[in-house]
């Protein structure tokens, strides 16, 4: 391996700036996530929480800056890193079967002119499996519940088996029984190494849920291991006029 | 009745339908159907000036010349929306109707010049004047696509369903797309003689509705648009020449809309009448568990499981005539009249045991 750049990170991102229509939304990111941490990025609405990850994948481009993960150009590393979009980014009328979604987990890797053959199917199977959605199979995905869909959009990630995972909202508009199923999903794959990165949307559960947390707005307000970044300085830098609403939130979990 | 014009005009028909259907699919899950109308009608600027050029109706100079202008009309579409910031919708609009016009007034120069007859042909479509010798290079060129299309099948389904998942996953996802709209503009430029620029976005789009309410996979979904694309050309085909001089081309469409009406209306899962249906059984089952519970609560109220609840109280009750639907529920054996000796005139109904087990069932 030639030219890798902080290897020992798992995304490092370094004055990394994105603006749509000569406006910034993501201004100087520096960021560093250490392998086998299960981060939140939090932040008000706007705060370009989706689109940080987005421009960390290359999928909104940069105007400047860089990102590494494991010390690899993202267009490199691809094969390490599983993508999770918001639920909604996709019409789920379309024609597929919960086997046919979680399969395209497998079209990068699986390379031009090849179908996916009897090992994939057996593979996604058992991401399936793992999500709890084995006997949905043959489901057409229009017949599924919001919390189900997000099950299968998990399962098109892990049967990645990458590295480093990006989870956008994946809590977003599920039921509580899925929600707890989605979290000790993600420990369980913190547990086995990977790293995991969720962009989330509730403060209250994020000192529960993490062991890591990114502050976000525009800037990166903090960032570290949970304990230390979670303050009600940083949250009042981060969050401003929401100020009332995030007071009550910490008293809420403080009792 | 089967002269070799007829046997020509329906070959063509169902190959251009068939491959319609099945590019229209694509079109129509990617929410991307009026790019079609906007490629076919950009088209006949390039059709005219080829001819102009070429001096003829050559296949391939033809198919070259409608290329070239629909790149253009795509590239205009483009610059409009990234550079000058006018919304998707209006700039296909603008891109649409300008390619048209500027296509119509070279028409029309055209044949002021003499020798252009049959160009005309590309506005409405003519099926009589698709030659044997056109088959071969069609069903070439038309094969040529679907070949692509296969050998790309999985990169095309994840571009339809997800492109910015497909993209997070290393797929060069905007020259797939650029690829996906070729082969379209290809398709569409091979039916311009049989269903011509105006009417072309049709056959694209009618046997992917049609073909969308009948499946759960795309790959079902395509093939049953191909058959329904098919189907439609040939039967306009047959048609039109049984009705001597009816124009094949709008023909093929009233057939391709009419198959996708059909299915709008049939299909079983997602047909309006299945949904209808659907929606109607579900009513009819709550208003019955509704009136089994008000029986069940009246009996509960009286500390008798078999007390008879009187009709008028349930009407009042449910705000509603409850007597059709006692009258179904005495029919599925779950409640039955009972006659009270000081009340002749009034109607009341118990709960058969039948009743009592549908009603504590935790669903039905």
């Amino acid at each position: 391996m030639k030219n890798l750049h902080e290897p020992h990170i798992a995304c490092h991102v370094e004055d990394l700036t994105v603006s749509y229509r000569e406006r910034p939304v993501l201004w100087d990111i520096d960021l560093d996530i250490p392998p086998g941490v299960m981060a939140a990025v939090v932040g008000p609405n706007g705060a370009g929480k989706s689109t940080l990850i987005k421009a960390i994948l290359g999928l909104v481009p940069p105007v400047a800056g860089h990102v590494r993960v494991f010390g690899q150009p993202v267009a490199e590393a691809r094969r390490r890193i599983a993508y999770v979009p918001q639920r909604q980014s996709v019409d789920w009328d379309f024609p597929a079967t919960v086997r046919d979604v979680v399969l395209m987990g497998l079209y990068g890797t699986l390379g031009w002119l090849r179908r996916p053959g009897r090992a994939e199917k057996a593979k996604a199977q058992a991401a399936l499996e793992q999500v709890g959605m084995q006997d949905y199979a043959a489901r057409p995905i229009s017949q599924l519940s919001g919390g189900q869909q997000q099950r299968v959009f998990i399962a098109r990630a892990l049967v990645q088996e990458a590295d480093l995972l990006f989870l956008d909202e994946p809590m977003a508009g599920v039921d509580a029984v899925t929600e707890a199923a989605i979290v000790s999903l993600l420990k369980a794959q913190r547990d086995a190494g990977r790293t995991v990165v969720v962009v989330h949307h509730d403060l209250q559960t994020v000192a529960r849920y993490f062991d890591w947390l990114v502050m976000l707005n525009q800037r990166i307000i903090a960032q570290g291991p949970v304990a230390e970044v979670y303050t009600e300085d940083n949250l009042r830098a981060a969050y401003g006029g929401q100020l009332a609403l995030i007071g009550t939130l910490r008293l809420a979990d403080d009792a | 009745m089967l002269s070799p014009t007829l046997i020509t005009v329906a070959l063509a028909a169902a190959m251009i339908g068939a491959l319609a259907g099945v590019l229209g699919s694509f079109l129509v899950l990617r929410g991307q159907s009026l790019l079609g109308d906007v490629i076919a009608h950009a088209s006949l600027p390039g059709v005219v000036a080829a001819f102009l050029i070429s001096g003829g109706r050559g296949f391939f100079a033809i198919l070259a010349g409608a290329l070239i202008a629909g790149a253009l009309a795509g590239l205009s579409v483009q610059a409009l929306r990234r550079g000058a910031g006018v919304k998707p919708d209006a700039a296909l609009g603008v891109v649409l109707s300008l390619f048209f016009a500027a296509g119509v007034v070279l028409l029309t120069l055209a044949q002021t010049r003499g020798g252009s007859a049959g160009l005309t042909v590309f506005l409405f479509g003519q099926a009589a004047s698709v030659l044997r010798a056109d088959l071969v290079p069609m069903a070439l060129v038309g094969g040529g696509v679907l070949v692509v299309l296969a050998l790309l099948w999985k990169e095309f389904q994840f571009l339809a369903f997800d492109p910015e998942g497909a993209r997070a996953q290393g797929l060069p996802v905007a020259r797939l797309e650029v690829l996906l709209t070729l082969l379209i503009a290809v398709t569409i430029v091979l039916g311009l003689t049989l269903a011509g620029v105006v009417l072309m976005v049709a056959l694209l789009i009618a046997p992917a509705v049609a073909a969308r309410q009948w499946v759960r996979g795309l790959a079902p979904m395509v093939w049953l648009a191909a058959l329904f694309g098919a189907l439609a050309g040939t039967g306009g085909a047959v048609i039109s020449a049984i009705g001597q001089g009816v124009a094949t081309g709008p023909v093929m469409v009233l057939a391709a809309v009419a198959l996708a009406a059909l299915s709008l209306l049939l299909a079983p899962e997602r047909g309006i009448l299945a949904r209808r249906n659907r929606q109607a059984q579900a009513r009819k089952s709550l208003r019955g568990r509704q009136v089994l519970a008000a029986l069940g609560g009246l009996g509960a109220d009286h500390a008798n499981p078999g007390y008879a609840g009187d009709q008028a109280m349930l009407d009042a009750y449910l705000g509603a005539d409850a007597g059709p639907v006692l009258a179904r529920l005495q029919r599925e054996g779950y409640v039955r009249p009972v006659a009270l000796a000081p009340e002749p005139g009034a109607r009341r109904w118990e709960l058969t045991e039948a009743g009592r087990q549908r009603l504590e069932a935790p669903d039905a």
